[in-house]
């Protein structure tokens, strides 16, 4: 039982760690109607800046602390995510407004490969870590419940905590402010709120701003638990499934979708791996959202937008 | 002045439906072939058969079983190496345990059980289409690396991982030099090229064309999505499967699941993007850019004397394809062919305005 729940558990944290991938497609989608591959570059190549920024900044400016580096690192890497999410929006989604999906789906992949050759050669292609300051020792809970109660990797625990700060924090800009208001407005529908008074222009370029800065989020959680290496970028493939199980316009099927992806995952592998063969974490995602696809197109929590053929 | 077709009458049908409808084209294209079968053996070095043309060739049948898919039927796949793998892993199985067996008898094999992989995988695009499409293939992709990697079956039990042939010979000749193996890889390229070239110009690519550009009014007019579908799938996924067979056991000679992995995929998709969806032409294009740039960037930095490092040398690589996949999709969607067909239409008013 201890070890079943620790599976379990280990599978859900891994889920968050897709939700929040997850999430920065949710929102281009949401909003713009592209689907975008780069979401994964996008985490990489913040992760990257991150953890440069973190190791350079001190001893830059000639202070110690880790708090302040870090600190300084993810305000900086934040306006450079920034900046790149609306030089993507401006030079390569504006120039192709209104095209078919699958032509913005190619551009978004040629966009991939830009920022994961672009951000290697500025922030270098070596294994780099982001150090939280967060101790590795695991936690020790339910104890007295069962035999060798369940261990939790402190680390872990921080990644729950941020993520569900972060989704705290979109719920609240977009349902409190002004701005947040205007993008729902945006994704529900565009001419609408086009006719109202909202400028298309300036909210494609926020959103994009928006998942820039959940790319950032993304991006710090992964690294410091696995590392800041050019893998980070293939795991974050794995954020499709999840959107294709959790719907592509829904916030909640992105957090849903990820925790059910990363739980199933961990249970087919201890569970199914030995009878069938290991290894098998690499694709079950994508057979989970083959079945979705054929039963329930539109995903557990989606609109029901996809023309069937 | 050189290249119209003035005085060039078309008094049957025949005449009317050939490939390439303009004496000139006729001329240049079979100058072209000739100049591959005769000229090109003649004059590469051991270092450009390896590196560059054996490649290309072998490549080029690739994209042209992708561009069947996405360019002409317009179902985009990022599963493409997948199938590679398929015709790759089949072909072995049957070229080492059927004793006897046909080094292109094996080829067939291997491209019809690609077929078949493609047909299973493509269904979902009966139901589901555009960007959807895209993740039930890499699901293909992610499913196809695994089976390979560790069903112990398709790789004969090889304790690697990894699987060889040895040299093989074809019609009592045995492929043991560079200029053999081009030939060999040549001779089915162009017999493919020219059956897909048909097969495009024919019913089925014209129901294809017609399911790319508006399904529903394809439907109205009598073209099953169910028949076009599948079959573009069946098509393309044989070319392609047949590719892979080539390239793992002409090109690589030993190979390992990671040969056909998901950045073969997309480099795939980046050719045809490149060299021009809905273009047979463009296959080769396209095939030829993407070879040809990795090599040029290695090489032009040390001929100016600035030397970079290989590192280096692969992220400027990785950022020229973005940058160039972006710049094509916005400025010339119909890539480097539409520039090769432009340059033809300027060529025949030339020298005069109109």
């Amino acid at each position: 039982m201890g070890f079943f729940l620790e599976v379990v558990l280990g599978g859900l944290m891994a889920g968050v760690l897709y939700s929040l991938v997850a999430l920065g497609f949710v929102l281009i989608f949401k909003a713009s109607g592209v689907f975008n591959f780069a979401q994964g570059a996008m985490v990489l190549f913040a992760a990257l800046a991150m953890a440069r920024l973190a190791e350079w900044l001190p001893e830059l400016l000639g202070f110690e602390s880790l708090l302040l580096a870090n600190l300084l690192a993810f305000v900086l890497a934040a306006l450079i995510m920034v900046v790149v999410a609306q030089g993507i929006e401006r030079l390569v989604l504006r120039p192709l407004v209104n095209q078919e999906g699958v032509t913005l789906l190619m551009a978004t992949l040629g966009v991939t490969y830009f920022l994961d050759g672009f951000g290697q050669t500025i922030w270098g292609s070596d294994v780099y870590k982001i150090d939280l300051g967060l101790s590795k020792d695991p936690l020790l809970v339910l104890g007295d419940l069962f035999e060798g109660g369940i261990l939790l990797n402190r680390d872990d625990i921080a990644a729950a905590l941020i993520a569900v700060a972060l989704v705290v924090v979109l719920a609240i800009f977009f349902q409190k402010s002004a701005t947040g208001r205007a993008l729902l407005a945006v994704a529900d529908d565009h001419q609408a709120s086009q006719s109202i008074g909202i400028p298309l222009n300036r909210i494609w370029v926020i959103v994009w701003a928006v998942a820039g800065f959940t790319a950032l989020v993304a991006g710090m959680v992964w690294g410091s638990k696995l590392g800041v290496q050019f893998s980070l970028a293939i795991l974050a493939l794995k954020a499709l499934p999840v959107v294709i199980v959790g719907g592509f316009t829904s916030v909640p099927g992105a957090i849903i979708g990820g925790l059910l992806i990363g739980l199933g995952e961990k249970l087919a592998e201890v569970y199914l791996g030995p009878i069938i063969g290991g290894g098998l974490e690499n694709w079950f995602a994508y057979g989970l959202a083959l079945a979705v696809l054929l039963v329930r197109p539109q995903g557990l929590f989606g609109e029901r937008i996809i023309d069937r053929v | 002045m050189l290249y119209r077709e003035n005085g060039q009458f078309k008094t049957r049908y025949g005449d009317d439906q050939q490939i390439f409808p303009i004496l000139q084209d006729r001329w240049l294209v079979m100058a072209l072939i000739a100049f591959a079968f005769i000229g090109v053996p003649m004059l590469a070095s051991e270092y450009m058969f390896r590196a560059i043309l054996i490649p290309f060739v072998i490549l080029s049948l690739a994209a042209l079983g992708l561009n069947l898919l996405v360019g002409y039927c317009g179902q985009i796949s990022l599963g493409s190496g997948a199938f590679m793998a398929v015709g790759a892993y089949i072909a072995y199985n049957a070229y080492t345990r059927v004793p006897g067996m046909p080094v292109v008898g094996a080829f067939l094999i291997g491209g019809g059980a690609a077929l078949l992989v493609g047909i299973v995988f493509g269904i979902p695009s009966l139901r589901i289409r555009g960007l959807y499409l895209a993740v039930a293939t890499l699901a293909a992709q992610f499913f196809c690396d695994w089976v390979f990697a560790r069903v112990a079956w398709f790789t004969n039990y090889s304790a690697s991982g990894s699987v060889s042939v040895p040299t093989l010979t074809v019609a009592g000749v045995s492929l043991d030099t560079p200029q053999s193996k081009y030939l060999f890889c040549l001779t089915i390229v162009t017999v493919m090229a020219l059956a897909a070239k048909n097969i495009v110009r024919g019913h089925v690519g014209r129901s294809w064309m017609a399911i790319r550009d508006m399904d529903v009014a394809a439907t109205v007019i009598g073209i099953r999505p169910v028949t076009a579908k599948l079959s573009a799938f069946a098509v393309s996924s044989f070319v392609i499967g047949v590719a892979g067979a080539m390239w793992a056991f002409v090109h690589l000679g030993s190979w390992e699941p990671l040969a056909f992995d998901v950045n073969r995929s997309l480099n795939l998709l980046f050719m045809i993007i490149i060299g021009g969806m809905g273009s047979i032409m463009g296959s080769f294009f396209g095939a030829a850019f993407i070879v040809v740039l990795p090599i040029l960037l290695n090489q032009v930095p040390a001929w100016l004397g600035v030397p970079i490092s290989t590192a280096m040398a692969s992220h400027l690589e990785f950022m020229i394809f973005g940058a160039l996949i972006v710049f094509f999709l916005i400025v010339e969607p119909h890539g480097l062919a539409r520039l090769w067909s432009i340059g033809k239409e300027k060529l025949r008013l030339w020298p005069f305005p109109h």
